[in-house]
């Protein structure tokens, strides 16, 4: 088995800095007037938290987010120490408090960005895999490997792909190389470079976008092989040829985070070009209906399924549905009408726009959701002949390791890519002229923004520093692709379900009371 | 085509400065000054203008209601010298239960009368207490209500506050043998009933029987506080009684359709002499929840009352309890005792303490209510800020010891139990459900977090060895 592994050629990284001037940190590091800009911490510090440049000999405002804080103290470059001024000082910065929350906390977002940024996961000691939730991922680990079991070779030769056909129908064995893909999020939902930034970035990195319900923007063109096409319930922008230019269809039934409600899109932002896409108004707000009005039982669905199978003969089909208890059956019922892939949206999910009420309250958490599925798929007898695909509130590389390992094939992501490019979530992505940082808007000056080739090389180095992770996890158990980390729940371990004695080897679960 | 039932809507602006969750921070001895690129005039919110228009008088933080959180100030900055913090009154808002999000959504609402609605996903904690610990479902496939926003105004959310006859008897030309009572229903399942511990003046008592009357609903109130201001809503008064006053009441229970009679162990002699005094008057009992409520509704069924009140404290904690249960444990605890006893058809049951958000009401009817009581977010929506000053005697924040209009009262309340009842149906179409009478103790259609905890987690982790959620 250990003979003849293939090195995978990696997308390459490159450094890509924030679209803003001051970056956000964990800690804060001030220089006062007693600076006499002798260049000592420039020449210090390895991590190039005092830039200083030969042509310039006055002091620079240092990068915070570079600095690894007090637990530089013991290192001899320390800068803080060594200053012979005593001009530096170093502190917690109080604004994390006002930033992120229970799901996605401050630390989480600071990791993020630092892997977009660099491609590299944070040297700073950042909490970027687990929240502050309470339960489900968070209060999941990973068991403590065995030291024997460590596999030593190196990242190109660890297998991260996933099959997404495994019917064996004749149709295309499409495999993407890491196990996640965009999530749908739909022209008029997010800004044009930011749909195609995201498709450039599963190009480079051999996955797949989604287009969301939108329409499909001939921009995306270039990028066709790694686009797919979503025929949703209000069947916007849904054509013959959209689906003909596509390897995948995805047919969304409901999004997890408004399970039952249908998609909404608010009037400030169907602008001309999003009405034309749309074939509809410019100016009024867009519900997609719930349920899909020609399917009231699983044979309709198979029709569906049975049609767009008939208009693009080399098309693979996913199913996308929430979490109700029925989840099981719906998700057997869905591999019976002939889908390829079938995927589960949990509750906390990302969306443009829901009511709060059916965010937090409706449908069960994906962690809930997938043993539930894998289970009852493995008892019927046919979890090898269907792609079961994971998404709403994976946040994190461990998410989704700890997503397969409960039993997913792969994850989709969506507000990762969207935290990639500096989202803060702060959640204003529905109303007025849209997202305030240019992500999340069909305003033409906030669109400006963001370009294409940023939001993709920072999607990428998002990736490919998650797939650092998966690799590190992977090696301690000995594994050599993360298709054999399917349904290992032997190799997780739940903080509630240990004796007090084992729970202390374990990283507690973080707890600090938030003000949301 | 019958009237459907239409809540109207009207902004009704704030009287005082809401307290929002930031302020700013500036290190203002290094402000450029003049800067032609000052965030505050580029915030594409525009919360600054007050400001900077002011510039000289800027001298203490700002508080930022409107703050959205995009950061773009903090990051633009040409100095670097802005930064944020939680405002320091946001935190004391409220307490533990009605906490600062809470009442701030509440504001939301009552202002605007709409659904809260955001972008990107979920942000509080996995689960918590009480009914925290519960999901909806949803209805993946079939829904026979709903068409994206269409089709909502046929959900009915009607429940009836009239006792039922069961079973029905016919005579043998098949015409009704069953003498049937009249038959009481409110448009919404909520009635209203204003904290006695909190600020109660005659302005808001006429505000929230306004808003009672515009959403065809009632409330409760102490026989004291009805004065001859609010006779004009006296379909829609329900005047508290007890055994010992309400012969001193008379003329209330003459002009009232519905009246609640406190409980007492011979409640049937007080009942029998109200029922004679006013044949046709709609009896609700009213009944704490302290421990003994299972063996007083079963009692109380059996009498000739329509509706039982069970009210837990204002957290919705069990009174008089060495360990007290949530109002969820207490709704399960009532209707499974009468379902039991096969008697649960004949009587109503309306559940008041703790009532905070419209998901409170849709799980309260899942867990067994017919409806709900909603006391302190009446004074919520009344821009009160639970800081609790009035109970030291000491003055109210937004003066609501002063009088009030109750035209902007009342369409404050209106319009957050507006934005309830559109909250109610959103969930209710996305289980598919019709009627909110039909919701009623419909367990199936929720999810708890211990069930799914066992059935997913168990066969996997074993047994759970930590109570609690956090």
């Amino acid at each position: 088995m250990k003979s003849k592994r293939e090195i995978i050629e990696l997308p390459k990284i490159l450094p890509v800095r924030s679209r803003f001037r001051n970056t956000m940190a964990k800690y804060i590091i001030r220089r006062n007037s007693r600076c006499t800009s002798c260049g000592l911490c420039a020449e210090l510090c390895p991590y190039e938290v005092h830039p200083r440049y030969d042509i310039y000999s006055r002091p620079i405002r240092p990068k915070d987010h570079k600095c690894l804080g007090f637990s530089c103290r013991e290192n001899d470059f320390f800068c803080v120490k060594q200053c012979p001024e005593k001009a530096l000082t170093l502190s917690l910065n109080p604004l994390l408090e006002t930033l992120g929350d229970y799901r996605w906390t401050a630390e989480m977002l600071l990791g993020h960005w630092e892997m977009a940024e660099t491609g590299d996961l944070p040297m700073v000691n950042l909490e970027y895999n687990l929240g502050n939730s309470g339960g489900g991922f968070d209060k999941i680990r990973f068991k403590l490997a065995h030291p024997k079991d460590y596999l030593d070779i190196s990242d190109e030769k660890i297998d991260t792909s996933v099959q997404l056909n495994k019917r064996h129908d004749g149709r295309p064995n499409k495999t993407i190389s890491i196990p996640c893909y965009g999530g749908g999020m739909s022209y008029g939902s997010t800004a044009l470079a930011v749909m195609v930034g995201r498709a450039r970035a599963a190009k480079r990195l051999n996955t797949f976008t989604c287009t969301g319900e939108g329409g499909y923007p001939l921009e995306l063109l270039p990028y066709d092989d790694h686009v797919i096409t979503q025929v949703a319930t209000g069947l916007f922008g849904v054509r013959e040829e959209t689906l003909l230019f596509t390897p995948i269809i995805e047919f969304k039934y409901a999004q997890g985070a408004k399970p039952g409600l249908g998609g909404h899109l608010l009037g400030d932002k169907v602008t001309p070009e999003v009405a034309a896409m749309r074939e509809t108004v410019v100016g009024n707000a867009l519900f997609s209906p719930f349920p899909f009005h020609s399917v009231y039982s699983v044979e309709d669905h198979k029709k569906h399924v049975d049609w767009v199978k008939e208009i693009n003969p080399r098309v693979l089909v996913s199913v996308k549905v929430s979490t109700p208890t029925d989840v099981d059956m719906v998700a057997v019922g869905s591999y019976y009408a002939g889908t390829h892939v079938v995927h589960l949206d949990g509750s906390y999910g990302g969306t443009g726009a829901a009511p709060d009420i059916a965010k937090k309250n409706i449908a069960m958490p994906i962690e809930y959701a997938i043993p539930k599925v894998h289970k009852f798929l493995m008892e019927e007898g046919v979890r090898d002949r269907v792609c079961l695909i994971a998404s709403g509130g994976i946040r994190n590389a461990m998410d989704v390791a700890k997503a397969i390992a409960l039993g997913a094939d792969g994850a989709v992501i969506g507000t990762a890519e969207l935290v990639a490019v500096e989202c803060v979530r702060c959640g204003n992505c529905e109303s007025g002229r849209g997202c305030a940082r240019g992500i999340a808007t069909t305003d033409p000056e906030l669109g400006s923004m963001t370009t294409e080739e940023w939001v993709e090389q920072r999607i990428v180095n998002m990736y490919l520093a998650w797939r650092k992770q998966w690799c590190g996890l992977l090696r301690q158990y000995g594994l050599s692709s993360i298709r054999e980390l399917v349904g290992r729940t032997d190799l997780l371990v739940h903080l509630d379900y240990l004796d007090e004695q084992e729970r202390i080897k374990y990283r507690p679960a973080p707890r600090e009371q938030l003000v949301i | 085509m019958p009237k459907k039932y239409h809540i109207p809507i009207k902004t009704a602006e704030p009287r005082f400065r809401p307290i929002g969750k930031y302020a700013t921070i500036e290190f203002r001895e290094d402000c450029a000054g003049s800067c032609k690129h000052c965030v505050k005039k580029t915030c594409i919110y525009g919360i600054f203008k007050e400001n900077y228009e002011h510039f000289s008088t800027m001298d203490e933080p700002e508080y930022l209601y409107n703050c959205q959180s995009c950061f773009r100030c903090v990051q633009e900055c040409t100095r670097g010298i802005f930064s944020r913090v939680i405002d320091p009154d946001y935190r004391t808002l409220g307490d533990h239960y009605w906490r600062p999000d809470v009442i701030h959504r509440l504001w939301y609402q009552a202002h605007t009368g709409k659904i809260p609605v955001s972008g990107a996903g979920y942000r509080g904690p996995f689960a918590g207490a009480g009914f925290d610990s519960m999901w909806t479902d949803m209805s993946e496939i079939v829904r026979p209500t709903r068409d994206g926003i269409h089709g909502r105004e046929y959900i009915n959310t009607c429940i009836e506050i009239s006792r039922r006859l069961t079973p029905l008897t016919f005579n043998q030309d098949l015409t009704l043998a069953s003498e049937v009572p009249k038959i009481l229903e409110i448009p919404i399942p909520l009635l209203f009933k204003l904290p006695p511990n909190l600020i109660l003046n005659k302005s808001i008592l006429i505000s929230a029987a306004k808003a009672a009357q515009t959403l065809g609903t009632m409330m409760f109130i102490q026989p004291e506080d009805y004065t001859e201001a609010l006779l004009p809503y006296s379909e829609n008064l329900i005047p508290s009684l007890t055994r010992h006053n309400f012969k001193d009441n008379v003329d209330l229970i003459h002009k009232s359709r519905v009246v609640e009679l406190e409980y007492a162990p011979d409640i049937d002699e007080s009942l029998l002499k109200i029922r004679e005094l006013k044949p046709d008057v709609i009896i609700i009992a009213g009944v704490p929840l302290d421990t003994h409520q299972a063996t007083r509704a079963l009692k109380l069924a059996h009498t000739e009352i329509d509706t039982i009140h069970f009210y837990a404290d204002e957290c919705g904690q069990e009174l008089n309890s060495q360990d007290p249960r949530f109002l969820k444990e207490m709704i399960r605890e009532v209707h499974l005792v009468l379902v039991d006893h096969t008697i649960r058809q004949k009587i109503n049951l309306v559940f008041s303490g703790g009532i905070a958000m419209a998901e409170h009401m849709a799980k309260a009817i899942i867990c067994g209510a017919d409806g709900v009581v909603v006391d302190n977010p009446l004074l919520i929506a009344l821009e009160c800020r639970l800081c609790y000053r009035c109970r030291d005697g000491l003055s109210c924040p937004v003066e609501l010891e002063d009088a009030i209009d109750p035209e902007w009262g009342g369409q404050r309340i209106v319009n957050l139990m507006g934005a309830w009842h559109s909250q109610l149906i959103e969930v209710m179409g996305a289980m598919g459900m019709r009627e909110a009478r039909r919701l009623r103790g419909e367990i199936g259609r929720s999810m708890s977090f211990e069930a799914l905890e066992m059935e997913n987690f168990g066969p996997i982790f074993g047994e759970r060895k930590v109570a609690g959620f956090r």
